[in-house]
């Protein structure tokens, strides 16, 4: 039988939307390989995710739940994921940064081949084909991993979150398997977390992304806008590299992956890294000083000139659009 | 402190939408492209550099730094190049790209360090032409040895690194002891990132990466650089093959609009995006 194992994504008590867009390739390639999928959580307290997880479609919901869980890291999850993957064909997880620290060391455990951030899932008869992107999206690589288990990520962007379907699945305990020597050499020690109202970025309709010209006023100019579309704020390297604003903002090739509805480029001139991981947005919106800056290039919309006139001015008359 | 880096050369990554795939999709094409240090490695070097010195002063080496890289002889320009910028050995294994994946590199490296003992491997995040971010958690794995990915920040102390790691909604701070695995993410090389147990933790390095002075370009033909085969490290073959290339789908400029007004009239009527 070939099945698909999703490995949740779940913290503070909450199952992350990443795992709806795993669950969504999941679907895709159950079907494709004629057989079902199931979903581990794992946790210290991974059974209260049960529920919510049994109305995603799956045959069975894996709770793997014990105290020395209660920090994710890959050396103590990996052996767990491992163990329960030996029953599956493809384990999948999203990309995000759960996803890119533990399928590559359960990859590993398995000896098996791993193809990080796919874009697609292509059924070539009852083999699977990925798609990746490489040179910071600049081509793809369509690939076939040769190991009985294969596991991969996926780029929450390209695939849409799932809805809830079918009956509710069976939700089964699952042992933990100890960690070795690994789980034993490494210690929690704290989480500075930086508090975000806003829309995760890889899910929001409407990103708003800020580059170095926006110096200390980072903030204060892309929250009123932020505020009146209910966007999610992004960030070029630059902005974020000299601490205008907090570094899990970035968009780019090895930062935020997103693929919203509207993107506001506010002076980012566009860096190849940058637009990797913002070049798949339905309509892109750039406001630069500098005409001949790239971003310009793959923007739908433009306005050259003083991003400091011409955001407060934008963002007032949005608002009287949206108040209608 | 005896650290191993790994180090790869990529086509010239600011220049990566110069890239080609002919027509038959059989590859990328990267002819025209200048070879640069891959820029998370880059990283990796300055971070095992800071971890073996007082910052004040830079060119003492408290403990070693060996450099390894995969690939055919003109590697070693790679390798020389971080020779000139401190590292105090190198390792270059000769293999082709069609002999790698991440698990292939992963086991040799875990051979390499079988022989060489260091205390941390430090490898970057990821690799800017394959994008998979992958090696190092694999590398970690094989060995049983904690791995702290996506280091932002990196302290040491007796026996192990205080390590912050850059993951989704802030920085997670762990502690992983000796002998470990620690990949680097972009801002481990800002000035206050990097502290070893010698250096003041007033001290602030330059941001950015180092760069060699000439003469270190001298003496680093004269620094040890031995060379292994592949097959002497691994038989392993990769499991992750290659059906076809494509291009991305292309991306038409739009149009530059006069104002405010002319912009918000096209995202409602034209585009419909409001």
């Amino acid at each position: 039988m070939a099945n698909v194992l999703v490995v949740a994504e779940f913290s503070e008590g909450k199952v992350k939307k990443t795992t709806h867009s795993a669950v969504t390739f999941a679907r895709t390639a159950a079907a494709a390989l004629g057989g079902t999928y199931s979903i581990l959580v794992l946790g210290s307290n991974a059974g209260t995710a049960a529920d919510e997880l049994s109305k995603l479609g799956a045959a069975k919901v894996l709770v793997a739940e014990d105290a020395k869980l209660e920090h994710y890291f890959a050396e103590t999850y990996a052996p767990t994921v491992a163990a329960v993957a030996k029953d599956y064909a493809v384990v999948v997880a999203a990309a995000s940064a759960f996803g890119k620290d533990l399928l590559p060391r359960v990859a590993g455990k398995l000896e098996a081949g791993y193809a990080a951030d796919i874009t697609d899932v292509l059924p070539s008869g009852s083999t699977l084909q990925y798609k990746r992107p490489m040179y910071a999206g600049n081509a793809f690589g369509i690939c076939v991993l040769e190991s009985a288990i294969q596991v991969v990520t996926v780029r929450q962007s390209a695939f849409a979150a799932a809805e809830p379907s079918g009956a509710a699945a069976a939700i089964e305990k699952v042992a933990v398997v100890g960690g070795g020597q690994a789980a034993a050499r490494i210690e929690f020690v704290k989480f500075d977390q930086v508090k975000n109202e806003r829309p995760e970025l890889a899910e929001a309709r409407v990103v708003v992304a800020g580059g170095r010209a926006l110096k200390e006023q980072f903030y204060e100019l892309l929250n009123p806008l932020a505020d009146t579309l209910s966007a999610a704020i992004g960030a070029s390297r630059a902005a974020c590299d000299n601490g205008y604003c907090a570094p899990d903002l970035q968009v780019g090739q090895t930062g935020k992956v997103v693929a919203p509805g509207l993107y506001f480029a506010v002076g980012i001139s566009g860096a190849i890294q940058h637009l990797a991981g913002m070049k798949s947005s339905k309509v892109i919106v750039t406001i630069n000083k500098d005409g001949d800056a790239p971003i310009f290039q793959v923007s739908d919309y433009g306005i050259v000139g003083d991003l400091f006139k011409i955001l407060p001015e934008l963002t007032e008359k949005l608002k009287a659009i949206k108040a209608g | 402190m005896k650290i191993l880096v790994a180090l790869k050369r990529v086509a010239d990554p600011d220049n990566a939408n110069k890239v080609k795939i002919p027509a038959d999709g059989s590859k990328i094409d990267t002819t025209g492209l200048e070879w640069k240090p891959n820029p998370f490695d880059d990283y990796a070097l300055e971070a095992a550099l800071r971890l073996t010195e007082d910052g004040k002063n830079s060119k003492v080496r408290k403990g070693e730094v060996v450099v390894v890289s995969f690939g055919p002889k003109e590697v070693e320009t790679t390798l020389r190049s971080a020779l000139a910028t401190g590292a105090d050995r190198a390792i270059r294994v000769e293999s082709t790209d069609e002999q790698l994946d991440g698990l292939v590199v992963a086991k040799a490296l875990a051979k390499l360090v079988e022989a060489e003992k260091p205390d941390v491997v430090v490898l970057g995040k990821q690799a800017v032409d394959g994008d998979s971010n992958q090696v190092g958690q694999i590398l970690a794995e094989l060995l049983d040895w904690p791995q702290a990915a996506f280091a932002a920040t990196l302290r040491e102390e007796a026996g192990s690194l205080l390590v912050a790691r850059e993951v989704d909604g802030g920085a997670l701070e762990v502690r992983v002891s000796y002998p470990a695995v620690v990949t680097v993410d972009l801002r481990v090389v800002a000035p206050t990132s990097v502290y070893s147990a010698s250096t003041d933790k007033a001290f602030k390095y330059n941001e950015g990466v180092r760069f060699a002075p000439l003469p270190a370009i001298m003496q680093a033909r004269k620094k040890p650089l031995d060379t292994k085969n592949l097959s002497d490290l691994t038989s392993e073959k990769p499991r992750i093959r290659y059906v076809k290339y494509e291009a991305p789908p292309a991306r038409k400029a739009g149009s530059k609009v006069a104002d405010v007004d002319a912009l918000l009239d096209k995202l409602k009527n034209e585009a419909k995006a409001l």
